[in-house]
């Protein structure tokens, strides 16, 4: 059997705008049937990244082959082949949402005929087939991006694209968001996804890289990334800064690493519910104690020293 | 451009514009060809009644002299109303450039789809009007199917520079602005309803300037036929100039549109 193909590969990958360096400089390899995370903060330059993958936008510097072309040469052969949910919606409100499916279709050079039966088909797969005749306008935000995933499969891509699929949708549209992007890698698709949802990252990423700065900054399996770079569990405390002060030699004395955050102390250790009780006799008197499993926020934190929320 | 599957790229990124005009084709009818019917009734019909044969247009009534005017008129209106709220839109609300752009097809499917749509729609709305004139006895056939093609081109005319505008807005005020400034006082001062002749130098050498009144003079000449004394020297002129602009305005709008969406 031969390797895997690469869909996507990147050396030295850089975009740079009038005013700032959206990326700078990074090296990608996302292989045929993988599902790909690029992870970071608002500002990373992910989108950027993506721009630069979906052919819509020409790298400054570098070299990028999708699909093992040039995006500066074949543009249009590359998209043909690519499905692309951007981080902002591009639905026609005014459309019905089959109307949505079958013009983009024609984009593609579909057939009238073949267009409406994809269509069908698609929202049969994102659960809106009820829907196909009302208009988009009222549909709700997560509906909305169900659309615009179906759209992006109507094409039948080998590869999609997709720029924050969840951001802002309430936690039940997220879950049904994911269980269908969940059965399409279950097929095969190949995803490459961008979010600052460290635990969408968890559930749908084989693999994944943390940007910060335009640069990467980490790169493995989630559950690799975790265990390179945090410990395995995570005590949550809420400590009053008193206690702070008072305790601060305790808490760095039961775990390997103490971060301190605004609201809450994190501490970095084994095992947390041995720690806790640790605490608990050393005469530590917490507003708030959560023992829990360290995920990928732990790791951004470690490797950027900000947490995901404040960036 | 490309080229695959069925039909052309340009064609495909057209064709999205005429699925769109299905939800708002009344508002369409309603302007590009109710509006002037209205103004040839009210002015064309009814002030014609206090206004005698016009003898520099070979003593064609008022409303003959106006109709002509009318279309035209109603070419600029639909063409600047189809270039500049759709395409801020398909860039900023919408945007539809940008979900074409994502697909096969590149910048310039996009722009030539869209201004081939604005063509149609503008020659279906003149198109409209001009049957109206021709029942109401106003167009003298054969010539006065000429005006047609006049009254497109005079729109295309006002379409690429539209166009090459509105691609680049981030607001929207400009677009009052084309409005206010370009359009309705064209629209009174052009041509449409008194000979430019009858206005201060300025005026006439302002008017002379936009599009519009060339684009009357044409339609004028093609309705009331070679009978009304316009020579064609002149008309060849007024061709030259609706092209220039229509050339100009696209090259502009080719440039405009690859710097904004690519």
């Amino acid at each position: 059997m031969t390797p895997p193909e690469a869909v996507v590969r990147a050396r030295e990958l850089v975009k740079r705008f009038r005013d700032r360096t959206a990326v700078a400089g990074i090296d990608l390899e996302v292989r045929a049937g993988e599902s790909f995370g690029v992870l970071g903060p608002n500002g990373a330059g992910k989108s950027s990244t993506m721009r630069m993958i979906g052919c819509v936008s020409a790298p400054t510097a570098g070299a990028l082959e999708v699909l093992g072309m040039d995006p500066r040469r074949d543009g249009p052969r590359i998209r043909a082949r690519l499905g692309v949910v951007p981080q902002r919606d591009t639905l026609d409100e005014e459309l019905t949402v089959r109307q949505n499916l079958t013009t983009y279709a024609r984009y593609f050079g579909i057939g009238r005929r073949e267009a409406r039966r994809r269509a069908g088909d698609l929202l049969e797969f994102v659960q809106l087939a009820d829907r196909a005749d009302s208009l988009v306008e009222p549909l709700s935000g997560g509906m909305k991006r169900r659309l615009t995933i179906a759209r992006a499969l109507v094409n039948e891509p080998d590869l999609l694209l997709l720029d924050e699929p969840t951001t802002g949708l309430d936690p039940q549209a997220r879950h049904a968001l994911w269980e269908r992007l969940y059965s399409l890698r279950e097929r095969g698709v190949t995803l490459i996804l961008t979010t600052h949802y460290m635990d969408e990252a968890e559930q749908l990423c084989d693999r994944i890289v943390v940007m910060d700065g335009g640069r990467i900054v980490a790169e493995g399996s989630p559950a690799a990334l975790i265990a390179r770079h945090s410990s395995r569990e995570v005590l949550e405390l809420r400590l009053p800064a008193e206690q702070r002060q008072s305790n601060g030699g305790l808490l760095h004395r039961v775990a390997h690493r103490v971060e301190e955050l605004p609201d809450r102390v994190l501490l970095y250790v084994d095992d947390a519910d041995v720690v806790a009780a640790e605490l608990r006799r050393g005469g530590v008197r917490a507003a708030g104690i959560l023992p829990r499993r360290a995920t990928l926020e732990d790791v951004f934190l470690r490797l950027t020293g900000r947490s995901l929320d404040d960036s | 451009m490309t080229r695959t599957g069925a039909g052309t790229a340009w064609t495909r990124a057209g064709a999205y514009w005429f699925v769109s005009l299905r939800s708002r084709w009344r508002g369409f009818v309603a302007t590009s060809v109710l509006t002037p019917l209205l103004y040839l009734a009210g002015i064309g019909f009814g002030i014609g009644t206090l206004v005698g044969p016009v003898e520099r247009s070979g003593g064609a009534t008022y409303a003959e002299f106006v109709a002509p005017g009318l279309l035209v008129a109603a070419a600029m209106q639909t063409a600047v109303s189809e270039s500049t709220w759709p395409v801020m839109s398909a860039v900023r609300w919408s945007r539809q450039y940008h979900a074409q752009l994502a697909t096969p097809l590149t910048v310039t499917d996009v722009l030539l789809g869209h201004a081939a749509a604005v063509t149609v729609r503008l020659a279906v709305a003149t198109g409209g009007f001009w049957l109206a004139t021709v029942a109401l006895g106003l167009a003298r056939l054969p010539w006065a199917l000429l005006a047609l093609p006049a009254a497109v081109l005079a729109g295309l005319a006002f379409a690429g520079p539209v166009m090459a505008l509105s691609v680049r807005l981030t607001s929207d005020q400009p677009l009052t602005f084309v409005f206010r400034f370009v359009v309705v006082p064209l629209f009174l001062l052009g041509g449409v309803f008194a000979p430019v002749e009858e206005f201060p130098a300025p005026v006439q050498a302002l008017v002379a300037v936009a599009p519009l009144w060339h684009g009357v003079e044409l339609a004028r000449a093609a309705s009331l036929g070679p009978g009304a004394g316009a020579t064609p020297a002149v008309l060849w002129g007024h061709v030259a100039v609706l092209v220039g602009y229509a050339a100009a305005g696209w090259a502009a709008a080719v440039v405009a549109y690859r710097r904004r969406l690519s």
